[in-house]
């Protein structure tokens, strides 16, 4: 286990320190740099300051190794867009985005594997239903449903239309605050987590319906286990392994997707600051960006593997990998 | 269900070939009497097919009206399928937008623009795919150790970042055509190594088959043995990854149109149109301008009802 652990560690961090990097000499090798953003008519002076404080004077390679070196002691240098340290901007969007990861893959759990238990064990009108919504669902990707959703809202007036908070409640208690955030989350997080769910269940189906053919569940019924006991004790249990494996893989996709749906819904995450900070070339905010994306990713496939740990006795007993 | 998709793909992609003749309008003109128009009612009587123009009542509303007094016939096959005389009232199937220009011709322009990107885009990311990974099936050791270490590590990526990444490091503002090589480029770039990791492995233990023996047996030199051998085992899998591909393409060209960094305004494509469409208050009023979202939804469903129906897995988690 804590080899297992350590090397799941260095994964991560090779992947941090890959990303981040990358995204910096990629920003820097990109034509133009962030003194564009000055306008064409800001002053010599003005221009060869910015360019000092940003550290673009220095050769790309030598600009690299000194933001290692500091962003090893947690200082990530500072953003030219909102002239403040990258490290509380990031800290705030990552905020932001976990909030609105996290409650769409609650929904799409939620939603997704009872629904897949149900259509992978059953056959009928409801099952096939639920096949015909999903499959539907599963076609309409984050950028469509996030649009959808904004017009369905606009016309309706139900919740508000993108934002995360209202003017009026900047000023109001930390209370107001929170209420006011819980009602503009429903909609980005709905719209991410549709297409989710539709994975998950068609997924949690297909599993199911391969679990159920195996020799086992026969068994068992001849042991008399009565069918519902067996779902949902025994053969979902198994089918949930290969959900696990997903878990992971659905990390990835809810960052993919909430860039989308946070720039559709002006939802003040991660994406949407990568997104600024990459059309601004303001350095080092896409380094710790891309830094704060690729703990994130590390995050999600370590809790995969530790759900899979979890999940499967053979992979405990490190018979199969 | 396989057959419905085959058949709504086929029929997509006819309507992207035959966009100048079956779009009723240029999809440049702008008709200035008509911004915001709501799509036109078609009917039908005796005569043949008609419908009533549309007449502003208020511009600050941007309400219109039916001009009941005044029918324009629609004559077929005039240069288009259907479409009025040039001198009269145009045909707006699916409404204007907000500089009257014809969304539903814009549609079937676009159709070529996002279509075509996405095909030629995942042509490229197949052959790069499918030569890198042959190559490191069929060598092993080493060079087949780097090469997996690679595509796994580009695969644990979102994908859509590295493309916005891509795309924002290079200049902001190009020509069309610039534009649409670039995306190509990207796309494939981003694409490859998804193709690149199941090919190694069917090569990998296709490798060890008895008529690869019985080929490097009778002389075959390791390119006739991959080209000609190996590489036809992995067909199968190279159609399930373009029907996956092909919509991730799409749906990534119109992220980025719609973000603005993929297609300047005036090219149609489906991502500069739901571009347009970006404004919540004047979507609300002119629904139509979604138009392009029901496009890409019947890609991404007819590719979803070709998976399904075949019983592969929809494992589709990027975009």
């Amino acid at each position: 286990m804590a080899r297992f652990l350590l090397r799941r560690l260095l994964f991560a961090l090779l992947l941090v320190v890959t990303v981040s990097s990358s995204a910096l000499l990629l920003t820097r090798l990109a034509p133009g740099d962030v003194t564009t953003e000055l306008g064409p008519r800001a002053r010599p002076e003005e221009i060869a300051r910015t360019r000092e404080r940003f550290d673009l004077n220095r050769s790309p390679v030598a600009q690299l190794g000194g933001w290692a070196l500091r962003a090893v002691r947690f200082d990530f240098g500072d953003s030219f867009l909102y002239n403040r340290p990258v490290g509380g901007l990031i800290r705030r969007a990552a905020g932001n985005t976990a909030v609105l990861a996290v409650a769409a893959l609650a929904i799409a759990t939620l939603a997704g594997i009872p629904l897949g238990i149900v259509t992978g064990s059953r056959r009928g009108a409801l099952a096939g239903t639920i096949r015909t919504v999903s499959l539907v669902c599963l076609s309409i990707p984050p950028l469509l449903t996030s649009l959808l959703l904004l017009f369905i809202a606009s016309r309706t007036g139900w919740l508000p239309t993108g934002g995360m908070t209202s003017v009026e409640a900047v000023d109001a208690g930390w209370s107001a605050w929170m209420l006011d955030v819980a009602r503009h989350l429903p909609l980005p997080a709905l719209a991410l987590a549709l297409p989710l769910a539709a994975t998950f269940e068609r997924l949690q189906s297909q599993a199911m319906t391969e679990t159920i053919h195996q020799p086992f569940v026969v068994a068992a019924l001849a042991r008399g286990v009565t069918w519902r006991q067996l779902l949902l004790d025994h053969a979902w249990r198994v089918s949930l392994r290969s959900m696990c494996a997903i878990y992971g893989l659905a990390i990835g996709a809810l960052l993919s997707g909430s860039f989308v749906v946070e720039y559709v819904t002006a939802w003040p995450g991660l994406g949407r600051l990568m997104y600024e900070a990459l059309r601004a070339r303001d350095i080092y905010l896409v380094a710790g960006c891309a830094a704060m994306g690729g703990v994130f990713l590390a995050f999600g496939s370590l809790v995969s593997d530790l759900l899979l740990f979890a999940a499967d006795p053979r992979v405990r007993e490190g018979q199969t990998a | 269900m396989k057959a419905a998709g085959q058949a709504l793909l086929i029929a997509i992609v006819l309507v992207a070939v035959a966009a100048p003749f079956l779009a009723p309008n240029s999809p440049d003109r702008q008709f200035d009497a008509y911004l915001f128009a709501p799509p036109t009612r078609v009917r039908v009587d005796s005569g043949g097919a008609y419908f009533y123009p549309m007449r502003i009542v208020s511009r600050l509303e941007r309400r219109f009206e039916e001009m009941r007094d005044r029918p324009v016939r629609l004559q077929w096959f005039r240069g288009h399928l259907l479409s009025s005389a040039d001198d009269q009232p145009p045909l707006l199937l699916l409404g204007a937008d907000s500089y009257g220009r014809d969304i539903f011709s814009r549609l079937l322009y676009g159709s070529r623009a996002s279509l075509g990107l996405a095909v030629l885009a995942t042509l490229a990311a197949m052959l790069f795919g499918a030569a890198i990974g042959g190559v490191a099936g069929f060598a092993g050791g080493t060079v087949d150790e780097a090469l997996s270490r690679f595509s796994d590590f580009v695969l644990v990526l979102p994908a859509i970042y590295v493309v916005l990444a891509l795309r924002a490091v290079m200049p902001l503002v190009l020509p069309p055509a610039e534009v649409f090589a670039l995306l190509v480029g990207i796309f494939a770039l981003v694409g490859w190594p998804v193709v690149a990791r199941g090919v190694r492995g069917i090569i990998a233990s296709e490798r060890e088959r008895e008529y690869v023996t019985a080929g490097r047996a009778l002389g075959a030199g390791p390119v006739r043995l991959l080209a000609v051998h190996l590489l036809p085992a992995t067909r199968g899998y190279l159609a399930t990854q373009a029907t996956l591909l092909l919509p991730a393409f799409i749906l990534a060209e119109a992220t980025l149109s719609y973000v603005g960094l993929g297609f300047p305004d005036t090219v149609p494509t489906w991502g500069t149109m739901l571009h347009d469409a970006s404004n919540v208050s004047l979507v609300a009023e002119a629904p139509w301008m979604l138009a392009p979202a029901a496009a890409i939804f019947l890609v991404v469903l007819a590719v979803n009802l070709l998976v399904q129906g075949s019983g592969r897995s929809p494992v589709q988690l990027e975009p």
